[in-house]
């Protein structure tokens, strides 16, 4: 019934398809809520797992799923930080700007880490690789300066140690 | 993963030896092992895991839970110290009132704060212990674990111990023969400060955009889809069950004569000491104590100021070290205890820059329904970044005086702003002169286009 997915690269919003296991692990979310929209984010994420970001016309497509309008989807969508509606690197480097990180350094790391990668905050370098943004105490205060590659919590980080980081991560 | 040998991974670590913690000195942090590895299902059952809710199951009297919770005096971890048990008390039960939600609150995000993390990746059945038995106190169908979306080790561990404690019958229907039945999910954020406010969270929880309830009604009333809800912190429900086990009066004694409040706190230092970490200590500990453990300032600069519990707390000075770090006494000075975990600000550290910092991020973080919150604060960052380069103006400071005071407990719609304010004004006490300093023209600003001398 569904066409296969296009990948990441060939993507575009007119040509979005919700691949079949992620709208089953939609359905099987909203299961743990009194009511659908509960699963909401978690479906955002779903789609952002697969696609690496959140095209717009996947909105609907969640909508119809849940039951709810396009622009609640839209709302939620739009507000928390950790969804990305543009096209985001292969990785994705959060840096701590919070109080402690602050203290420790974490001015200079961001500063290493654009000079290193050539583009500033909010921004993906040329060949997809990096995207670069800043996040709120990461819980890691004890290991400040601190920084999140992907999945994976880096702390106390020197700008010495980037460039091995950095390699990590093709 | 990445693969070199040296890369700094950060691992949440305990900075206390199994051979100091026992269980009747460290009772959330007893079981935790010297090689950070999990304490899984079996570990845990076997060091009086699951013990407090056989026995409270098979007294079968949600009441007597609640008023032992009272009794111990075990205030809320979250930060705003309200007692465990008065709210629960308050927890709309009984008659025809359907039974509600347990929510754990696990969005830890304010800034300096780095301890519940600790609890759920080392130790994960002691907070579903803790919601199974407030779940019973509070005749609660079902929980909801909300973390934080960066929280990733966190939400591994807690799913393998989830389905580990369903298997064994911990969670689901008719818990220990007991007919009592309760399970949890584990929901994860995406980002946001503001979803740690508990009815923020709560729409959070719904799916909507995470904008604060007005209260009342309190989620006790009405809180997860109109049902009664409690929620509480990671730490707050990890002191259920030693309370139960053990007992409000053994409890209340943990902190001796140093306090009132009872048990013992995650503690922290962060920010420039020689050895940040984290410990469990009596309540009431005091700032000294904690720097001495976190090994003194950095690089044996000097003290300048200190945060007690995260950026929404207000400044301490080096004069208020011995002052024991408890909810009444922090409050007394100006402050709050908040998290109870430090951050340490040193001499050479300029309180302008650092208050920028910090506004930076509760301007960022406003979830933007009210004005003073969505408009002051990005106007109070302007405002510090023009003195922090020298470029304020005549006037600035009391402006900032005043954005302050209008973010102020009551004026808005959360307790966002007013944690703004408080580190703000008291940075504006008692280093007033630094932000005076960026003012370029004390006396007003000379004509802006003059005449040069001898030029007519
Ligand atoms: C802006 C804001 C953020 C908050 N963030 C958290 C948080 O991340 N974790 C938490 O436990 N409480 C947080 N709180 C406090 C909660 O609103 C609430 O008081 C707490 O979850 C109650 O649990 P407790 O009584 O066990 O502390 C926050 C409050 C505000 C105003
Ligand atoms: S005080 Fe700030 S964060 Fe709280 S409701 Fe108002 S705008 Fe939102
Ligand atoms: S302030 Fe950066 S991890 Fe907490």
């Amino acid at each position: 019934m569904m066409e296969p997915t296009p990948t990441p690269q060939t993507i575009t919003t007119d040509g979005f398809r919700l691949h079949p296991e992620d709208e089953a692990a939609m359905r099987a979310e909203a299961s743990h809520y009194e009511q659908p929209q509960a699963a909401c984010i978690e479906a955002l994420k779903i789609v952002q797992r697969r696609h690496g970001w959140v095209p717009d016309d996947a909105i609907p497509a969640i909508a119809r799923i849940l039951g709810v309008g396009p622009a609640s989807v839209e709302g939620v969508a739009t507000f928390y930080s950790l969804i990305f509606r543009q096209p985001v690197g292969r990785h994705v480097i959060l840096v701590c700007d919070s109080s402690s990180c602050f203290l420790t350094g974490s001015d200079q790391l961001r500063e290493a880490l654009s000079e290193r990668l050539g583009i500033g905050l909010g921004q993906t370098t040329a060949d997809g690789r990096f995207t670069l943004l800043p996040v709120c105490c990461l819980g890691a205060c004890d290991g400040g300066p601190a920084l999140m590659i992907d999945d994976d919590v880096y702390g106390p980080v020197g700008a010495e140690e980037l460039a091995g980081l950095l390699e990590g991560y093709p | 993963m990445n693969s070199q040998r040296q890369s700094p991974v950060y691992r949440s670590r305990l900075l206390q030896p199994a051979s100091e913690r026992t269980p009747d000195s460290h009772p959330l942090t007893w079981r935790l092992r010297d090689d950070g590895q999990v304490v899984d299902l079996k570990d845990y059952e076997s060091k009086q895991g699951y013990e407090a809710v056989r026995l409270v199951l098979d007294e079968g009297d949600p009441q007597a839970v609640i008023a032992a919770v009272k009794e111990a005096n075990v205030r809320g971890r979250g930060g705003a110290g309200f007692s465990a048990g008065l709210k629960w008390s308050l927890t709309l039960q009984g008659g025809d009132i359907p039974r509600g939600y347990i929510v754990c609150n696990a969005d830890e995000m304010e800034p300096g704060t780095f301890k519940d993390r600790l609890l759920m990746e080392q130790q994960p059945h002691l907070l579903i212990e803790g919601m199974i038995l407030a779940a019973f106190a509070n005749n609660a169908r079902f929980g909801y674990i909300f973390l934080r979306g960066e929280y990733v080790e966190s939400a591994r561990v807690l799913t393998a111990a989830l389905a580990e404690a369903r298997e064994a019958g911990w969670l689901g229907p008719d818990i220990a023969g007991s007919g009592f039945d309760f399970d949890i999910a584990l929901h994860t954020g995406a980002g946001r400060y503001i979803c740690g406010e508990e009815t923020a969270l709560l729409n959070s929880l719904e799916g909507h955009r995470a904008n604060p309830r007005a209260k009342p009604p309190f989620p006790g009333q009405s809180g997860a889809w109109g049902k009664p809800t409690v929620v509480n912190n990671v730490e707050t429900l990890c002191n259920v069950p030693a309370v139960m086990l053990r007992g409000a009066d053994w409890f209340q004694a943990l902190s001796g004569d140093r306090t009132d409040d009872g048990g013992t706190k995650l503690y922290g230092a962060s920010g420039l000491v020689n050895r940040p970490g984290l410990w469990e200590l009596p309540i009431g500990t005091t700032g000294r104590e904690l720097l001495e453990l976190a090994g003194g300032v950095r690089d044996g600069r000097e003290l300048k100021a200190w945060l007690p519990g995260g950026a929404s707390t207000g400044f301490l000075l080096p004069e208020h070290l011995d002052l024991p770090l408890d909810f009444d006494t922090v409050g007394k000075e100006g402050s709050r205890l908040g998290t109870g975990l430090i951050t340490v600000v040193t001499e050479d550290q300029s309180m302008v820059a650092l208050m920028r910092n910090l506004e930076e991020f509760f301007a960022r973080e406003s979830c933007g329904w009210c004005t003073p919150c969505r408009e002051g604060l990005p106007w109070t960052v302007k405002l510090l970044l023009a003195l922090e380069r020298g470029e304020g103006e005549a006037g600035d400071v009391e402006l900032l005086d005043k954005l302050a005071a209008d973010c102020g407990p009551g004026l808005t719609f959360c307790a966002h702003a007013p944690g703004a304010a408080m580190p703000l004004q008291s940075a504006l006490r008692h280093f007033r002169h630094e932000f005076e300093q960026g003012v370029r023209y004390p006396k007003g600003k000379p004509h802006a286009d003059p005449i040069p001398a001898g030029e007519v």
